[in-house]
This record gives structure tokens, C-alpha cells and sequence, in this order.
């Protein structure tokens, strides 16, 4: 039960002292995880986001559910990932709250007139980040343009967005095995 | 609790279909945005301001903020729990054999397609956010391109060229330019 509540806690102060999450959380990951509980080497945190990436979901909190089971089987995943989300539902919870009753207020409309031009800055920062990354070739180029369009004109759920990209990535991949020698 | 269900439903497909990890939820948020009540699209870009400006990953800030906006305190925890219920329980799975998962050229083969694609539905969707931080629209459907003048923000328009010259040559924090926009946005009456 000890163990449990110190894998809860140890991934409440991750997720509670950190901004943003992906690999803005790595360092703090490292100093607890790593150092503090040593609870798998640095490697092996490495790893774990590396497959937290592979599968649906948010990566912090994947690789807290990997470190969690690891540590202590299911009921492990169970209290690391809980641990993972729970700043993030206090706070979110207490900001929504407090903006809900001052959402009227003109100077609070005035502020976030400002913040949306920040917002749409930072997805388009994000955007290229992923472009240079993701798009390594003339297909990938295809896939993402028909991904945006269909997603502004047409509409199409993302579910099937993804569907299709996955299922194109692998017919792609396997035609090109297919070619060579 | 209809409605909870409902929510703890939608929330547990976005955890399913939403990989690439920060904003991948953002497309799946405008779609409820459209099909349901819960918020509006205009909404989403303040949700993603608070969820960059407090601690924890952007994905459950914002699933945390979209169930408020549903039902209070509880809808802030059944869109969080499913969120992250698939995940959970998909590592259960793969766990056994995670070397195996991650050298797999078939998991390699679907990420080759499918990050160019959630590259291009979060573009999709921060376009739609630009749209609505620099025009007098509520959407980029509802623009009137004959007197786009007209329905542009200049102020924000200067605003958007400063910060991206700002934002590509210092690396400061989000939540410092989230700030500042903030206080400029107050200054100036956006």
C-alpha cells in the first residue's frame, strides 16, 4: 500500500511542477524516477516515452501507467497513471471554475483577445515542429494535405482521418518492401 | 448521468484515436465542439491558453477544462478518466512485450502514415483558431471574403507578425508569451 501511494505521489509532483508535457517533463522524470526512487535507469525512462508515443493517448501519462505497472503490476499502472492526471484535474478544475464567473467581465475578453493571437502562434510553432519531423517524403506530404483539407472543408472525423493514415502508412510501407529486391 | 456517459464515451474515442501526444486532442475537441452543446469552438482557443498556463500534460488540461464546461466537477473527471482509460489498459496489454510493440515494422509502418496526418489535422485545426483570433468571424465558414477588410483585426494582425518574429528567435516558455498577449490584449482592448 506504501508503494502505491509513493507512486502516486511521486507522478503528482511530476505532473503538478510541470508545464506543457511531452519531453518538457523528461528532466523532472529523470530526477525522480531515475534518481530519487530509482525506479528504472535513464535508458529505460528513454524507452518507455519512446513507446508512450506509439500508443494512443498522452505520452506523460502512458509512460507513468509503464512505470507504474512495472513497479507494482496493475494496481501499480492504476495509481501512477491516477497519480499523472490528478494536479492537472485540481488545478483545470479551480481556473475553470474561477473563469467561468469573471468570463463577462470586459478587461477578462480583452485579455483573451490577446491570448487566442499567442494560441494560434503556438500551434503554428508546434505545426512546423511535427512538419520537419513527421514529413519525410513526397507521400507524407500527400497524407498531411489531405488530412487538412478533409478535416476543413469536408469535415471527416478525425477518427477516420487517423484510420485511413494508419492503414495508408502500412499498405505504403509494405508495397515499397514488395519493390525492392 | 445520461449525459456523463455520453461524455466519459466521447472522451474515451479521443483517447483512443488521439496519438502524437500536446495537441492531438485539438481536432477531436472541435468535432464535439460541432456535434454537441458542452462549448463552442470560439471557447477551444481560451481552453488551450489555461491548459498551456497550468502545470501537467496540454491533453488532460484541456480534457479537464471541455468536461467542466460540461457538467462541473464531475464532467471534469469522467472526460479525464476516459481520456486515459484506453491508453491504460492498451499498455496493460503490450506491456508483456514492449520490446517487441516497439521494433514492430508494422507499428513503424502505421506512424509513418499517421503523423503526417495528425500533422495536418492540428494544422487544420490551429488555422481555424487563427481564423478566429485575427477576423470578426466566428469561423472560417462564416468569413465574407468580399469585405475581408472590414472584418479583420488590424491590431490583432500586428500583434500575430510581432509574436512570430518574437517567437522564432527567443525560445521562451509558452506561458510567457500566453502572459504577455494577455497584457498587451487588456492594453490595447482587443
Amino acid at each position: 500500500m506504501k508503494e502505491l501511494w509513493i507512486l502516486f505521489s511521486t507522478f503528482c509532483k511530476i505532473g503538478g511542477f510541470t508545464f506543457g508535457g511531452g519531453y518538457a517533463m523528461l528532466p523532472m522524470l529523470q530526477k525522480e524516477v531515475v534518481e530519487k526512487q530509482k525506479w528504472a535507469t535513464e535508458d529505460e525512462v528513454l524507452d518507455y516515452f519512446a513507446i508512450g508515443q506509439c500508443t494512443p493517448g498522452i505520452i506523460f501519462v502512458n509512460t507513468a501507467t509503464f512505470i507504474g505497472y512495472k513497479q507494482k503490476g496493475i494496481a501499480g499502472a492504476v495509481a501512477a497513471t491516477l497519480g499523472s492526471i490528478f494536479p492537472s484535474l485540481i488545478i483545470v478544475m479551480v481556473i475553470a471554475a474561477a473563469l467561468q464567473n469573471f468570463a463577462e467581465l470586459a478587461v477578462v475578453q480583452h485579455a483573451f483577445g490577446g491570448i487566442r493571437v499567442a494560441v494560434s502562434v503556438l500551434i503554428f510553432h508546434a505545426v512546423i515542429g511535427m512538419w520537419k519531423k513527421s514529413v519525410v517524403d513526397t507521400v507524407c506530404i500527400l497524407i498531411a494535405a489531405a488530412a487538412f483539407l478533409l478535416s476543413l472543408w469536408v469535415r471527416l472525423s478525425p477518427i477516420w482521418i487517423v484510420l485511413a493514415a494508419g492503414i495508408l502508412g502500412i499498405a505504403v510501407s509494405v508495397g515499397r518492401e514488395g519493390k525492392k529486391p | 448521468m445520461m449525459e456523463l456517459l455520453v461524455l466519459f464515451y466521447e472522451f474515451l474515442k479521443i483517447g483512443l484515436f488521439s496519438v502524437g501526444g500536446g495537441l492531438a486532442t485539438l481536432p477531436f475537441l472541435y468535432r464535439l465542439a460541432e456535434k454537441y452543446p458542452w462549448f463552442s469552438p470560439e471557447q477551444i482557443p481560451d481552453m488551450i491558453a489555461v491548459s498551456e498556463s497550468t502545470p501537467g500534460p496540454l491533453g488532460v488540461n484541456m480534457a479537464t477544462y471541455a468536461g467542466f464546461q460540461h457538467s462541473g466537477v464531475m464532467g471534469s473527471i469522467f472526460a479525464t478518466v476516459g481520456l486515459v482509460l484506453p491508453s491504460l489498459v492498451i499498455i496493460l496489454v503490450i506491456s508483456g512485450f514492449l520490446e517487441k510493440f516497439r521494433s514492430n515494422k508494422y507499428v513503424e509502418y502505421t506512424f509513418y502514415g499517421l503523423r503526417p496526418a495528425v500533422t495536418g489535422l492540428i494544422g487544420a485545426a490551429g488555422f481555424g483558431v487563427l481564423i478566429g483570433a485575427l477576423f470578426h468571424s466566428a469561423s472560417f465558414r462564416e468569413l465574407e471574403f468580399a469585405a475581408l477588410g472590414s472584418q479583420i483585426g488590424w491590431k490583432e494582425l500586428i500583434l500575430f507578425v510581432v509574436l512570430c518574429v518574437a517567437t522564432s528567435r527567443w525560445k521562451k516558455h509558452p506561458v510567457f508569451y500566453i502572459a504577455l498577449s494577455g497584457a498587451i490584449g487588456i492594453l490595447f482592448a482587443f
